[in-house]
């Protein structure tokens, strides 16, 4: 008996005897001969929970995390420190083991935090409808696509400024397959979109442009002029967006934006190698009844008592089914109470001051490496250069127990030698120092 | 359930109501580079000209508010959940710890491969254990739902006829499908047709017969299907399928009955998705997060989503590594960032370790062995007559409930059932799913329940019935113990709510 079951040989006996067989195989006698394994599945036998923590504790000690190492690595997921109340609210009961709130009357905790979770990414945002939330960015991006694909049948052309995450590009292609439609891209002047392409790019054929702010390589986009240019052709324009850099930027529902995603990892969820975080979801009124995905909704009870339910739920697989907004069933409901959580932890006064603890980090840190510019122009939290000998300044790099960012050649051939540099309040001054020492250590050896 | 009604039955204030101007939680590092005027670094026109106005409160608010809240759900820790199709089985507390460990909790995605052996290797072992427990050779983790599974099961099918210079414009999926099917079907263009029922609960085999053709790219099938049956015709319906070239998908949201004993592989289909939420317990999160793996075989692994996590053997015979491979000149390419819900895959990777081969078939035969024997118990006299079985026929892991002539009987609907079980302590099963069924009922106890818990539903279910026949109104108002009561669901979707004024 597996220590997640109860039932006992005596259990066994008098609960078959109920159903009036005589064992567990003929439970099983309407499955065909034909497709019964008839052996053992080829696994390893069980083991304890000792066993299996040591196991696991070591797997894991043979990854180099941001616990072992001095990390600038960002690109779509930042080292942030997540507050333990955090983990402690998350990992109630409560919220951790219920599934989605189908019986509103004893799902109040959860469905009250996605109307809250809604309210700050609206406020975040600039825009008022949210949804409860996506699988995570990019993917939110593919699902901005299939928006404009339902709101604009009849265009065909889907415009992708290449400062939008390589990932969150490629979604959307693999997403659009079936779409018969085509995806353009838009490339960067000096880091950040090129508005002259963008325009020309732009038609009476295009559903929807898309924008990341800031984008890939760290410039914050001047958005407003290029969704004005999507805005007069009729095309919807998307942004995705980062979620602390909000805290001081400009809200994308201020400048033309209809439709704004992102990924929410860096508000109080764990790197945990890309996963589970969450992606959020907000637009303009004008498609609150084409949102993808779960929206929690303020109502009251009979007896008059306020309450919340899931509601417009006819845009969802369920109910709607080959008609529906999106196929979303299971999202990211606990992660995105982890940004709830943490959103109020970090509050008004809060998140402003960690935005710009991390903007003038940034531009130290793009300071004092002292490195030729990818994006010359204003950064928030990450910045691209240029590195000589990026092989070498990267080994250098790695013996002194630092990991230095994200390399660019990846993802863009054309800054092969680029370095995509990312702080966080939780890299302070002197792990700066250290970092840019390091360049000095080549000019050094230069000399 | 036991309330308190004092705490419970409060008027609900959101966080936002609790703010008072100048509390706070967050105290930031200092500033250790130079001051630098705000305007120099952004142009004055990017800046955010208000703050967004997120509540001010202090922590024991947020921990007090949250927890206060968080005590208005109903959880699986502390009843039972029989949420026909969603698996809600025990989560082993084991789990969250191995998944904090800092090794996987602070690993960032894009660390280089040699320095996330650790990460990968895991990665990879779990490839090979669903790839074994699917009877498919090769796995994609990188999908994170079951939704999610199916949008690239059915992109991959796209992938594979476009490859053979097929067009191909329709799906097919039976009527009792789950509403993920038909909405991923439209999502990945093409036409749906649906496949009717047979009397005994499976396809109807001539409907497919009809239907199937070389217009056709893919029958999507969940097998045990949602009326808890498994399709005895399976072989025949497989046959048919290939016949015509195409694909044979399986939505593995009922894997939970066949895990050990019947693989999807050996069944015939080419393409399978996990829900590792259900079968391989991931905490529910009050709707994820979940992972949606798929499985599939040779002539389809071409065309999986990149990267895979691959094992490498180095020509120079040194030790085997692990690493992410992006050469795939076929792959339908990626369907989200990085390399999929890594923290789900510990999960389920840690419970595939506890459980092995044994463990997985009696997860299976119990879960089997418990639906069965609760439907045993809600054939007795009292029960039967008013919500008999759908399909009179043995059960795997879950069955479905007619409440129709309950409801013709007794003057009580199945939602009415629903929420006075809420007054017994229990989570309501699905309802009004599969649609085919008048006034369905789905239950799915899973395998972690104790026959005590079981005896207790079904008493619980007489007694509702009881009840019903001498004052059917008790069940129409129901719930009375609950945080809230019944709520006005119409004029929330009428007007919209959905964020708090400020």
């Amino acid at each position: 008996m597996s220590r997640y079951t109860s039932a006992t040989d005596r259990d066994r006996e008098a609960m078959l005897a109920a159903i009036g067989l005589g064992s567990v195989e003929e439970l099983f006698a309407e499955i065909p001969e034909g497709v019964r394994l008839r052996r053992a599945l080829d696994l390893p036998p069980g083991r304890s929970e000792q066993e299996v923590y040591a196991e696991l504790r070591d797997l894991a000690a043979r990854n180099v995390s941001a616990e072992d190492e001095i990390s600038f690595l960002g690109a779509g997921m930042y080292d942030h420190y997540v507050p333990a109340l955090v983990d402690a609210l998350v990992s109630r009961a409560e919220f951790l083991t219920p599934y989605t709130p189908y019986q509103p009357e004893v799902s109040q905790g959860t469905l009250q935090a996605m109307f809250e979770y809604q309210t700050a990414i609206s406020e975040l945002t600039g825009l008022p409808v949210s949804n409860a939330s996506v699988y995570d960015g990019p993917s939110g991006v593919g699902a901005a696509g299939y928006l404009a694909r339902l709101a604009r049948p009849d265009r065909r052309r889907l415009v992708v400024s290449r400062g939008v995450h390589p990932h969150s590009r490629e979604t959307l292609v693999t997403t659009a397959a079936g779409w018969e439609v085509e995806v353009v891209e838009v490339p960067l002047a000096v880091g950040a979109t090129d508005a002259d392409a963008l325009a020309a790019e732009v038609d009476e054929r295009t559903a929807a442009v898309f924008l990341q702010q800031p984008n890939f390589l760290g410039a914050i986009e001047d958005l407003e002029p290029l969704a004005a240019v999507a805005r007069e052709a009729g095309a919807i324009v998307v942004c995705a967006c980062d979620p602390i850099a909000l805290g001081i930027l400009r809200p994308p529902g201020e400048v033309g934006v209809d439709v704004a995603v992102g990924e929410g990892q860096p508000l109080g969820n764990r790197l945990d190698f890309g996963g589970p975080s969450f992606g959020f979801f907000a637009a303009t009124e004008a498609y609150l009844r084409r949102m993808p995905g779960r929206i929690a909704g303020e109502t009251t009870d009979v007896e008059g008592r306020r309450g919340f339910v899931l509601t417009l739920q006819t845009r969802e697989q369920h109910i709607r089914r080959e008609k529906a907004t999106h196929n979303i069933c299971t999202a990211q409901a606990l992660n995105a109470l982890a940004g709830t959580v943490y959103l109020s932890w970090l509050g008004k006064q809060g998140i402003v001051e960690l935005g710009r603890l991390m903007l003038k980090r940034t531009h130290y840190a793009r300071e004092a490496l002292g490195l030729e510019r990818i994006n010359p122009g204003p950064v928030v939290r990450e910045f691209a250069v240029r590195v000589p000998d990026l092989d070498a300044f990267c080994e250098r790099a790695r013996a002194a127990g630092i990991n230095p960012g994200y390399r660019l050649g990846h993802d863009y051939p054309e800054y092969d030698d680029g370095l995509l540099v990312a702080i966080t309040e939780r890299r302070s001054r002197e792990h700066i120092d250290r970092l840019a020492a390091l360049v000095e250590a080549k000019a050094g050896v230069a000399a | 359930m036991n309330v308190e009604p004092p705490l419970q039955r409060e008027r609900a204030v959101t966080i936002f109501e609790r703010s008072q101007p100048g509390r706070r939680a967050f105290v930031a590092p200092p500033l250790d580079v130079p001051e630098r005027p705000l305007d120099e670094l952004i142009p004055a026109a990017l800046q955010r000209p208000r703050p967004a106005r997120l509540p001010e409160v202090s922590e024991p608010e947020i921990v007090r508010h949250y927890t206060r809240i968080s005590k208005r759900n109903f959880d699986l820790d502390s009843g039972f959940y029989p949420l026909g199709s969603c698996t809600m089985k025990h989560n082993p507390r084991l789990h969250e710890r191995v998944a904090a460990l800092p090794g996987n909790a602070r690993l960032h995605p894009l660390q280089d491969p040699r320095r996330a052996q650790g990460a990968l290797e895991l990665m990879w072992r779990l490839q090979e254990a669903l790839a074994e427990i699917a009877g498919l050779p090769h796995v994609s983790l990188q999908p994170s739902a079951g939704s999610h599974g199916e949008l690239a099961g059915v992109l991959l099918t796209r992938a594979y006829h476009v490859d053979r210079g097929e067009h191909r414009t329709k799906v097919l999926a039976p009527d009792t499908a789950h509403g993920t099917n038909p909405a991923t079907v439209t999502m990945a263009g093409y036409e749906l047709v649906k496949l009717a029922t047979a009397d005994d609960g499976g396809v109807d085999l001539d409907d497919l017969r009809a239907k199937v053709g070389d217009d056709v790219a893919c029958l999507m099938l969940t097998n045990p299907n949602t009326l808890g049956l498994f399709d005895r015709n399976i072989e025949e319906i497989a046959r048919l399928v290939h016949g015509v070239g195409a694909t044979l998908y399986y939505d593995g949201a009922n894997l939970n009955a066949v895990t050990g004993i019947s693989r999807p592989g050996d069944m015939g289909f080419d393409i399978v998705h996990f829900n590792l939420h259900k079968t391989f317990t991931q905490p529910h999160g009050g709707g994820g997060p979940g992972a949606g793996p798929i499985a599939v075989s040779d002539r389809i692994e071409p065309f999986l989503p990149r990267p895979q996590v691959v094992r490498r053997e180095p020509d120079n015979g040194g030790e085997p590594f692990f690493d992410l491979d992006f050469e795939r000149p076929k792959s339908i390419g990626r369907l989200r960032g990085f390399q999929g819900n890594y923290g789900v895959f510990v999960r389920s990777y840690a419970y595939i370790r506890s459980l092995g081969a044994d463990g997985l078939r009696e997860m299976s035969e119990i879960a089997v062995l418990n639906a069965n024997y609760l439907l045993a118990r809600l054939r007795e006299a009292g029960v039967a007559e008013y919500l008999p079985v759908a399909y009179d026929r043995l059960c795997m892991h879950e069955f479905v409930l007619s409440g129709a002539p309950m409801k013709r009987e007794l003057r009580i609907r199945t939602l009415d059932l629903a929420k006075r079980l809420l007054d017994h302590g229990f989570h309501p099963p699905t309802v009004y799913f599969p649609l085919l069924v008048d006034e369905a009922l789905l239950v799915e106890p899973t395998e972690t329940e104790t026959r005590e818990t079981l005896d207790a539903f079904a008493d619980a279910i007489a007694e509702i019935l009881r009840e019903a026949a001498e004052d059917p109104e008790i069940a129409r108002q129901a719930p009375y113990t609950t945080p809230v009561r019944r709520l006005d669901e119409a004029t929330a979707a009428r007007r919209p709510v959905i964020r708090q004024v400020l």
